[in-house]
């Protein structure tokens, strides 16, 4: 087991569950994955596949009645899910930081940026108000927002929302945490903007060697940020690999049609998921493999038995497919 | 900020005209005034003489204004009953009704604030549940049954508290208080609670659902995402935000108290603006009826325009002209 005294984040069988009155509905379903220091792990997959989940499920912050019902978080070999609230509480933001999507939401309208950021330092480190306050100013620089001594005394909606969400990253890299979960920082901004914030976050926690976990469903993104990706459905990851090996060669059949929703700069229209259907609602998960109703390659076993994660190439696939098949698959991708 | 002020202070005079075109019709329209000054044996022509003295004759407008001037002079008439100037007897009462006011909006306050957030945080526990349940009684039962109900059980009962009265109060010239005696401070106990009992439910059950509202959104998740203890966040972030778009309504239901404060008055025998106005009522008294009216509706008019201010002061948004959103 040395892999796990080394990874900085490791899930195992993590299950995340909502009590219903209509039965217990299962919206992560034992995921398993880690993340060395520093690395930057692409989570995508569509909306609803239980990626947002996953990251709250990480941070302890489910609200209720959801709940981890199975499973292990360590960080740093250490068991984090079902600690004391308390620890958990000095865990987030000190060692696990967070990015929300929407940066008009995330902050609060009656507090002004620095006020906010030098609560969060203080909470975290033994700083007195004015070293919290240079160290809010150093952030702010760090981010890119200009005349940061004098934005400290702004409110945020005196911000525009890329300017916003900088400070969002500020907030969440303000106690040097070591690892970021960054729940589709960008898809609430105006495009022209994106980039750039995608860019700062990329640029801060490989200075600071801060691992990222990236959620979003832009592959795009992924393609130019992460080393590792992993692909949800339906609260199942079915596919996990260096990011090159996913995009260019696929091997799951539904890692394959998603691809095809990268947009291509060479072609002049974006092609559009080609899989046919879509992703089922919690309470209408199919037996065996969940994407079985969709997939082309199912079989009678796919309908029955819910496939195991097998490592193919330098990642692992959830299918039945044989290696050979699989490796046919992203061939053909490739083309 | 000024454009602000001012407009609202332009919507306040309008709203105290409005008011004072009612209370003068009460004059015009409620008995013949002359009929009520004049004795039995005046003549038609008497009669005639005191309309033309008194303007009765003029047309309705001028009439008005000439009432309005009076009013801004500070002239509000002579009472018919006691036959002395309507304003001194109101000033009389009024630091009553106020202390007694003031103590209800106090109790309502903390209470409904403080019952409102623990009830919110608290949500799953029995007593959280148990205090719902009870406000609900204190919503709908009827001030005055409330009002004897607190009376048979700590004056009639235990003995604890006095039954009616402000006890013993002591004379600053311009103001009596019952603040400065133990027996003063215990007949407000009653009448507080009772005056204020139903503004509580209501600030407690509007704060809870305010703040449960705030508790849900994504900047208190963030803010729980940072690491920031509880208490911070529930105390720094979500209550100051559940406070904002309570206060208007809360300074609304706390200004409503003097007018509420007849029925308490009534039921405590406070020597209240509340009780002469009941006095008044029974003897067709209507300089005095006009001129609590108006006090009324000042008292309100002036509490609404100390809330938007505060409004103002309180959120940064609206200093900058952005429209309040909700998040
Ligand atoms: N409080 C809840 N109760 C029941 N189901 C929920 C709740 N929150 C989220 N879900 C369900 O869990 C699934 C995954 O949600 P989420 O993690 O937000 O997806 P995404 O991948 O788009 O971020 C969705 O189907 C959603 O409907
Ligand atoms: S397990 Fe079967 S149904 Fe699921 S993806 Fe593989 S081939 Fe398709
Ligand atoms: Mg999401």
């Amino acid at each position: 087991m040395t892999e796990t005294s080394e990874a900085l984040l490791e899930v195992r069988d993590l299950v995340v569950e909502f009590p219903t009155r209509r039965g217990i509905l299962r919206a992560v379903d034992q995921i398993s994955f880690s993340l060395m220091p520093g690395e930057v792990l692409g989570l995508v997959g569509e909306s609803g596949a239980g990626k947002s989940l996953t990251g709250t499920a990480l941070i302890g912050l489910l609200e209720p009645p959801g709940r981890i019902a199975s499973g292990t978080v360590r960080l740093k070999g250490q068991q984090i899910n079902g600690l004391p609230p308390e620890e958990l509480r000095k865990i987030r933001g000190r060692r696990i930081g967070m990015v929300f999507q929407d940066p008009l939401t995330s902050l609060n309208p009656l507090y002004r940026v620095g006020e906010q950021l030098i609560e969060t330092i203080r909470t975290h480190l033994p700083l007195s108000e004015a070293e919290a306050r240079q160290r809010a100013v150093d952030l702010l620089m760090e981010v890119g927002i200009p005349a940061a001594e004098r934005r400290l005394d702004s409110y945020p909606h005196e911000f525009s929302g890329g300017m916003r969400q900088r400070v969002v990253i500020a907030l969440a890299l303000a106690a040097e945490p070591e690892l970021v979960i960054a729940d589709e920082p960008t898809t609430a901004l105006d495009v022209s903007v994106q980039a750039q914030i995608i860019a700062v976050l990329k640029r801060l926690c490989r200075e600071k060697n801060t691992a990222v976990i990236l959620i979003t469903h832009d592959m795009g993104v992924i393609a130019e940020t992460a080393d590792r990706v992993a692909v949800m459905y339906a609260g199942r990851i079915v596919e996990i690999g260096p990011v090159r090996d996913v995009i260019k060669s696929p091997r799951h059949p539904y890692t394959k049609g998603l691809m095809g929703s990268i947009p291509d700069p060479e072609a002049e229209a974006e092609r559009l998921i080609q899989i046919p259907g879509s992703m089922p609602r919690l309470t209408h998960i199919p037996k065996g493999c969940a994407f079985n109703p969709r997939c082309g390659f199912a079989n009678d076993q796919c309908r029955t038995e819910r496939p195991p994660v097998r490592a193919v190439g330098k990642g692992s696939v959830a299918c039945f497919l044989d290696e050979a098949q699989l490796t046919a698959l992203s061939l053909e991708a490739r083309r | 900020m000024l454009a602000f002020v001012l407009r609202r202070l332009f919507q306040a005079i309008l709203v105290m005209l409005v008011v004072a075109l009612v209370s003068f019709s009460l004059f015009r329209f409620v008995g013949d005034p002359i009929s009520v000054m004049v004795g039995q044996e005046a003549t038609q022509e008497d009669r005639e003489r005191m309309r033309q003295e008194l303007g009765l004759d003029q047309p309705f407008p001028v009439q008005f204004a000439a009432y309005v001037g009076r009013i801004v002079q500070g002239e509000f008439g002579i009472s018919y009953r006691v036959g002395r100037p309507v304003i001194d007897l109101i000033l009389e009462r009024l630091p009553a009704t106020l202390e007694l006011a003031f103590c209800a909006a106090i109790f309502a306050l903390v209470f409904g604030v403080g019952f409102g957030v623990f009830t919110a945080l608290r949500r799953a526990r029995f007593s959280s549940k148990a205090i719902m349940t009870f406000s609900l009684i204190g919503v709908s039962l009827p001030t005055f049954l409330i009002g004897i109900g607190l009376i048979y059980l700590f004056s009639v009962e235990l003995k604890w508290l006095p039954s009616f009265g402000r006890g013993q109060v002591t004379d600053l010239g311009f103001w009596t208080t019952g603040f400065l005696t133990l027996s003063g401070l215990k007949s407000m106990v009653l009448p507080a609670i009772t005056l204020g009992l139903f503004q509580m439910t209501l600030i407690m059950r509007l704060v809870r659902s305010e703040m449960l509202e705030v508790l849900r959104t994504d900047y208190i998740k963030f803010a729980r995402a940072r690491g920031l203890s509880d208490r911070a966040v529930h105390f720094g972030h979500a209550l100051k935000n559940t406070l904002i778009p309570v206060i208007t309504i809360m300074g609304i239901k706390l200004g409503s108290l003097v007018a509420f404060a007849i029925i308490t008055e009534t039921v405590f025998q406070w020597p209240g603006v509340g009780f002469l106005f009941i006095a008044s009522v029974q003897s067709v008294d209507i300089p005095l009826m006009a001129t609590y009216l108006l006090l009324v509706a000042l008292f309100f008019v002036t509490i609404n325009l100390i809330v938007d201010m505060l409004y103002f002061i309180v959120d940064p948004r609206l200093k900058s002209g952005v429209a309040l959103a909700r998040h």
